[in-house]
């Protein structure tokens, strides 16, 4: 079974800490050693970014920042795993990351689960 | 679910994720595969008593190793009783606990081909290589390879044991292979993950056609091997393979557990993630053929990077028709020269009557009918009924799957062959 993990945290993190790169850099590594990560990137800011929306008929583009949303996917990784815990911890993992390394920090993982046949 | 359970699931999740690493690196520090084994199972009882109360560690990885550890402390001063050599081990192993508790699940790529070349040790059948890659590699518990291989799970048991035996009377746990035994332990580590693949890929026995569970498994160990040995062609080569064969899995039967051919499936089913990985599998494996700085034309491709290419060429076209059909029967002769195997010549039978008419292919079978090789192989006359039955000739073509349904050991793949028969037989002569 394979997840989207979202990534998502307020701009009030401020700058990221050089330390975090790395971990990030050895959770990938260590995921990609187990098999598990299928792929993972980060985004930009949302400034370089678009909303297309659509209501009452019409379709509308805004760009970024999106300045209204509270909490912004700011990267996101696709997992494949045998168990719906699997994949919980590797997001309690990823938030371990960010108590070890970006102290204050707030944020959140949505996993969801992709749809196969 | 309550809370024990919660953090039951919670203890198997971090196993499936560390055992690998975590048993992987025991190997090393206790040189000894089934004392590796058993410690680190400790260590998981330990965790079910404790991690309840105390909630599950920051690192569970860490805790894990330094439990383990401990349990080998243990047990080796328990030797130490009866064997005087085992007090320095227990000591020696006691002291770097303390210096660095966790240390050893770190960095560990070394630990996991090491692992991976103990399990399929030439000293093995192959049956105990799979068994064992699937138990100590892939971390699947006894019960778990049972239901994969539908053995019972006493027949798995005893041959994990059996195999544990053999390892450490051949000293396997501490063998450092290098040169040119290194390259041959890896290849015989992909020739286990893709047996492995194809055991699921398409069982050889029994009532299912495939067990997609074991098809999991072996990408799975196909993607660790190209992150563990990123610089061999064959590697990411196998990877490619596993994973755009596997895109199809769900394509291949129909709801009742009827097998569907390749002509018959429906291509907006493959799965187009897998597809995405296999390409880029293969683009690695021929960027790594092509860069090759010793030779100045192109290293030809190996068996695993043909296959795929092969592969490839299906997960690219529309439809059967879309096809190239000339490129695969070329890739399958470049597949006969390299591997001597008749079946891909077999192979190249089919593409060739794809690309040029059925006659074309018969011509060449013509030729293989007499090999050894492919003495009650079912997929010869399957392959010859098909090219009959689009001759024309479908009585000939009738009594060829029926021949190859006695061959066949697959219930749902002789059903198949003699639904094949009757539709030829009651198709009218052509011309």
């Amino acid at each position: 079974m394979r997840y989207l993990c979202m990534m998502k945290s307020t701009d009030e993190n401020g700058q990221t800490p050089p330390a975090m790169y790395e971990a990030m850099a050895e959770y990938d590594r260590w995921g990609r050693e187990n098999g598990v990560l299928i792929d993972s990137q980060g985004l930009l800011p949302s400034s370089a970014g678009a909303i297309v929306s659509l209501a009452d008929g019409n379709i509308k583009a805004v760009d970024g920042p999106f300045t209204e949303a509270k909490e912004l996917v700011g990267g996101y990784a696709i997992v494949e795993v045998r168990t719906h815990e699997e994949a919980l911890e590797l997001a309690r993992r990823l938030m371990q990351i960010h108590v070890d390394n970006w102290p204050g920090f707030v944020g959140s993982v949505e996993i969801r689960q992709i749809a196969e046949y | 679910m309550g809370d024990d359970e919660t953090t039951r699931a919670a203890i198997e999740a971090v196993w499936r994720l560390e055992s690998t690493r975590l048993i992987a690196a025991l190997v090393r520090v206790v040189r000894d595969v089934g004392l590796a084994e058993d410690v680190a199972q400790d260590a998981v009882v330990a965790a079910l008593a404790q991690w309840p109360a105390t909630g599950i560690p920051s690192n569970p990885g860490a805790w894990l190793m330094t439990t383990a550890k401990r349990r080998a402390v243990d047990e080796f001063r328990r030797r130490a009783k009866h064997d005087s050599a085992f007090a320095v081990l227990a000591r020696e192993l006691d002291e770097a606990i303390d210096t660095d508790p966790g240390a050893g699940i770190d960095h560990v790529e070394d630990d996991v081909l090491r692992l991976m070349f103990i399990c399929c040790h030439p000293a093995l059948t192959a049956e105990a290589q799979t068994t064992l890659t699937l138990k100590l590699v892939a971390g699947l518990s006894t019960r778990e390879i049972a239901r994969a291989y539908l053995a019972p799970e006493s027949t798995v048991a005893q041959r994990v044991s059996r195999a544990k035996r053999t390892l450490a009377e051949a000293g396997a746990a501490l063998e450092e292979p290098s040169g040119t035994e290194r390259a041959e332990r890896l290849q015989a580590v992909l020739g286990v993950v893709y047996l492995l693949f194809n055991e699921g890929y398409s069982a050889t026995e029994g009532e299912d056609w495939m067990r997609p569970a074991l098809c999991d498994e072996a990408v799975r160990l196909g993607r660790i091997l190209t992150a563990l040995v990123p610089d061999d062609p064959e590697v990411h080569g196998l990877s490619a393979l596993m994973e755009l064969q596997s895109s199809r899995l769900a394509a291949r039967v129909d709801p009742d557990g009827t097998p569907v051919l390749l002509d018959a499936q429906d291509r907006r089913v493959w799965d187009a993630a897998r597809i995405r990985r296999g390409q880029d599998a293969l683009a690695r494996a021929d960027a790594l053929l092509t860069a090759e700085p010793s030779v100045s034309v192109a290293a030809e491709p190996g068996p695993y990077v043909l296959q795929a290419a092969i592969a490839d060429e299906h997960a690219r076209a529309a439809s059967v028709d879309a096809t190239d059909w000339a490129a695969v029967a070329e890739l399958y002769e470049r597949l006969g020269r390299r591997t001597g195997s008749p079946v891909a010549e077999l192979n190249r039978a089919v593409a060739l009557g794809r690309a040029h008419g059925p006659a074309a292919g018969l011509a060449l079978l013509d030729q293989l009918a007499d090999l050894p090789a492919l003495r009650g192989y079912h997929l010869l006359p399957s392959v010859r009924g098909d090219l009959l039955e689009r001759v024309g000739r479908g009585d000939a073509a009738a009594a060829e799957f029926e021949r190859a349904a006695t061959m066949t050991s697959n219930e749902r793949e002789r059903q198949l062959l003699r639904r094949r028969a009757d539709a030829a037989r009651r198709r009218p002569p052509v011309g």
